[in-house]
């Protein structure tokens, strides 16, 4: 049987290293000593049934969200002890899509995601309005979207512009909250398809929240299992699916994880 | 890490060379874009040489792209050289998705757009007026079924918000008027004593507060404290599609939230005034007797004397009345909330805003109509 550790060997290139976290909303413990290795390079998805923590997760890694105890390490820079030049540093180089965008409303597409680009960057606004031009254009929107308000935007369309948001300053590590939920199947294959070729052009590593069983089949390089307060697994579909845990069996071996699996050569493969 | 740096190896023959080095990071780019634009295109053909380039990203192909497409355009045939397979390929990624994006609205004349941002404020005046009448006229059609018999009044609803409007506003609204009865009483007492007439300071407090400041002041207080929750929990309630669940299993909604609001509201408005006047008066004897050496006694006995029972009758009648228009404005902007969170933001400031306005207004044309009356 394939090794499912959370915790890669020591030589493994890692961008997010998770040991030990804990998190807890008063009495109730969300994570009870938690590790997790995310590889440079790989997009790994995060399941869990719901209540699981796979935001809080997200939360804490990204720094919304103070642990109670454990460490996170990203890039190797310890995020909870640095000092805030660091931190601020660190957040030049990931970006984060939100479930439902998180645009600011009271900006265009364009100028959301010209908003990283002015805090951190002198570029000139002419070179900055061209940039953000392609950043609407590389995740697919029409280019009318550029001068268009949140509120003018339908779902699908806010997800993307909150992408290119993400992307703004070329991150090398992108964290993706349930991307595909809320979209129409196209729309969520189509989003799919984007994010495998951004990756490939770009170099990203993704850590991505889903419940979408076909955006684990088709785009997820690795899958880490949430359940019982910590990683339980993580591995590629065909490993998990021998992995002997109730929710794991039932979420991949249900009726809708093997259609998904059949749609898939990958899945079929296994 | 090295600065991006632009050299300039043409030679004679008219064939431009430019050699760009260094980090094309979007970090760092800033600094040869604009020197990079800066050069006409000219000469035969134009070679963008890569070779001594550290890192490129996506801000870094764009302005190679753009250059070789500029100068192209100008007609001058450009291409880039000693470019890395990842260059290449960002390069390629630029080209496929340069299309003009407009980045912000097309702004248009701009004295058109003056008149018609003042065209569009009047018109939603306008519909604010004829959205509040309809919404007035529909309540009213619930509250009157309601009492009749034709309607199931929401007792546990009305208690509740009881609580929520009285109950709990007891504190701060006892408070705030306490204080002004204690100013009233220092400043009266301030300019009266110039006419050693200090005595007249029961006058003043017992009149003010029974007829006037007991109950506005506690309906602009409730309006802050009240109006606002109403817009804000029906507001969100719009939002989460709870209205038209309620509407859908065949429940009015208008029945259901505003009928016992207003009711409440009516009920328990007429409570904090008569409870806030008392508190004025009590902070107006305690600085009466403790400042100008008036006994209680006395001050109770004066205050019989000169403050007319109408003073309180007429203070109490307009408390349901203003207790009516404050839960109907805040009810009514939370019917109103649509699309996002924002608007339950602005909504609930409306609600306040125009509930105190509406409140003043309506206090003015009661000072005239009992002035009218024959009650001074």
């Amino acid at each position: 049987m394939a090794d499912l550790s959370p915790i890669l060997p020591d030589d493994a290139d890692v961008v997010i290293r998770v040991r030990g976290l804990t998190n807890g909303f008063g009495e109730q413990i969300v994570h009870d000593g938690l590790d997790l290795d995310v590889k440079a390079g790989e997009i790994l998805g995060v399941v869990g049934g719901s209540g699981t923590g796979k935001s809080v997760l997200m939360r804490a890694i990204i720094g919304l969200q103070t642990p109670r105890a454990g460490s996170i390490a990203i890039f190797g820079q310890d995020t909870l002890h640095d000092d805030a030049a660091t931190a601020k540093a660190l957040r030049r180089r990931w970006g984060v899509l939100f479930q439902e965008g998180a645009l600011f409303s009271s900006l265009t597409v364009a100028e959301n995601i010209e908003v990283p680009m002015r805090e951190f960057l002198d570029l000139p606004q002419p070179l900055m309005d061209e940039l953000a031009g392609y950043k609407v254009s590389m995740v697919g929107l029409p280019a009318i979207a550029g001068s268009k308000f949140p509120s003018e935007l339908s779902g699908g369309m806010k997800k993307r512009a909150g992408l290119a948001r993400a992307l703004a300053l070329d991150p090398l590590l992108l964290f993706l909250d349930e991307p595909t939920a809320g979209l129409d199947p196209i729309s969520a294959a189509a989003f799919d398809e984007l994010i495998k070729v951004l990756k490939q052009t770009l170099g990203l590593t993704v850590f991505l929240i889903t419940h979408d069983l076909d955006t684990l089949n088709a785009i997820c390089d690795r899958v880490a299992v949430l359940a019982d307060r910590k990683v339980i697994a993580v591995g590629t579909i065909p490993e998990l699916l021998a992995f002997d845990h109730p929710w794991v069996r039932e979420y991949f071996a249900g009726p809708r994880g093997r259609a998904a699996a059949a749609s898939d050569p990958v899945g079929r493969a296994a | 890490m090295a600065e991006p740096r632009i050299e300039d190896r043409s030679d004679t023959a008219g064939s431009r060379r430019l050699a760009l080095s260094g980090e094309l990071t979007m970090a760092h780019v800033g600094t040869v874009a604009a020197p990079l634009r800066a050069i006409l295109p000219g000469g035969t053909s134009l070679a963008v040489d890569l070779a001594g380039v550290e890192r490129m990203d996506t801000a870094g192909a764009w302005l190679v792209h753009r250059l070789v497409q500029d100068w192209t355009a100008a007609g001058v045939p450009a291409h880039v050289e000693h470019a890395g397979p990842d260059a290449e390929r960002l390069i390629a990624e630029m080209a496929a998705n340069d299309v003009p994006v407009p980045c912000r609205p097309a702004r248009g004349n701009v004295a058109l757009e003056r008149l018609e941002r003042i065209g569009r404020a009047i018109y939603l005046a306008a519909d604010n007026i004829g959205n509040f009448l309809a919404f007035l006229g529909q309540t009213l059609v619930v509250l009157a079924q309601t009492l009749v018999g034709r309607r199931t009044l929401r007792w546990n609803a009305v208690i509740h918000q009881c609580e929520a409007i009285g109950v709990n506003a007891l504190g701060i609204v006892g408070l705030l008027l306490f204080l002004v009865g204690l100013v009233v009483a220092q400043q009266g007492a301030v300019q009266l004593r110039a006419f050693g007439a200090e005595v007249f300071v029961v006058n003043l407090i017992g009149r003010s507060t029974a007829r006037e400041l007991g109950i506005l002041l506690t309906a602009i207080m409730v309006a802050g404290r009240s109006s606002s929750a109403f817009a804000a929990q029906i507001g969100s309630m719009k939002l989460n599609q709870e209205v038209d669940a309620l509407a859908t299993i065949g429940m009015s909604p208008i029945e259901i939230l505003v009928v016992p609001r207003v009711i409440a509201m009516a009920i328990m408005l007429l409570m904090l005034g008569f409870f806030g006047t008392v508190m004025a008066i009590l902070g107006g004897g305690l600085f009466c007797w403790a400042a100008l050496d008036i006994p209680p006694v006395s001050f109770v006995q004066r205050l019989q004397e000169v403050t007319p029972v109408s003073d309180l009758v007429i203070g109490m009648i307009k408390a349901p009345v203003f207790g009516i228009i404050i839960a109907m404005m805040g009810c009514y902007q939370g019917m109103q909330v649509t699309g996002n969170a924002e608007s339950v933001g602005s909504r609930t400031t409306q609600a306040v805003v125009e509930s105190i306005f509406v409140v003043i207004v309506l206090d003015a044309f009661f000072a005239v109509f009992f002035s009218a009356l024959g009650y001074n």
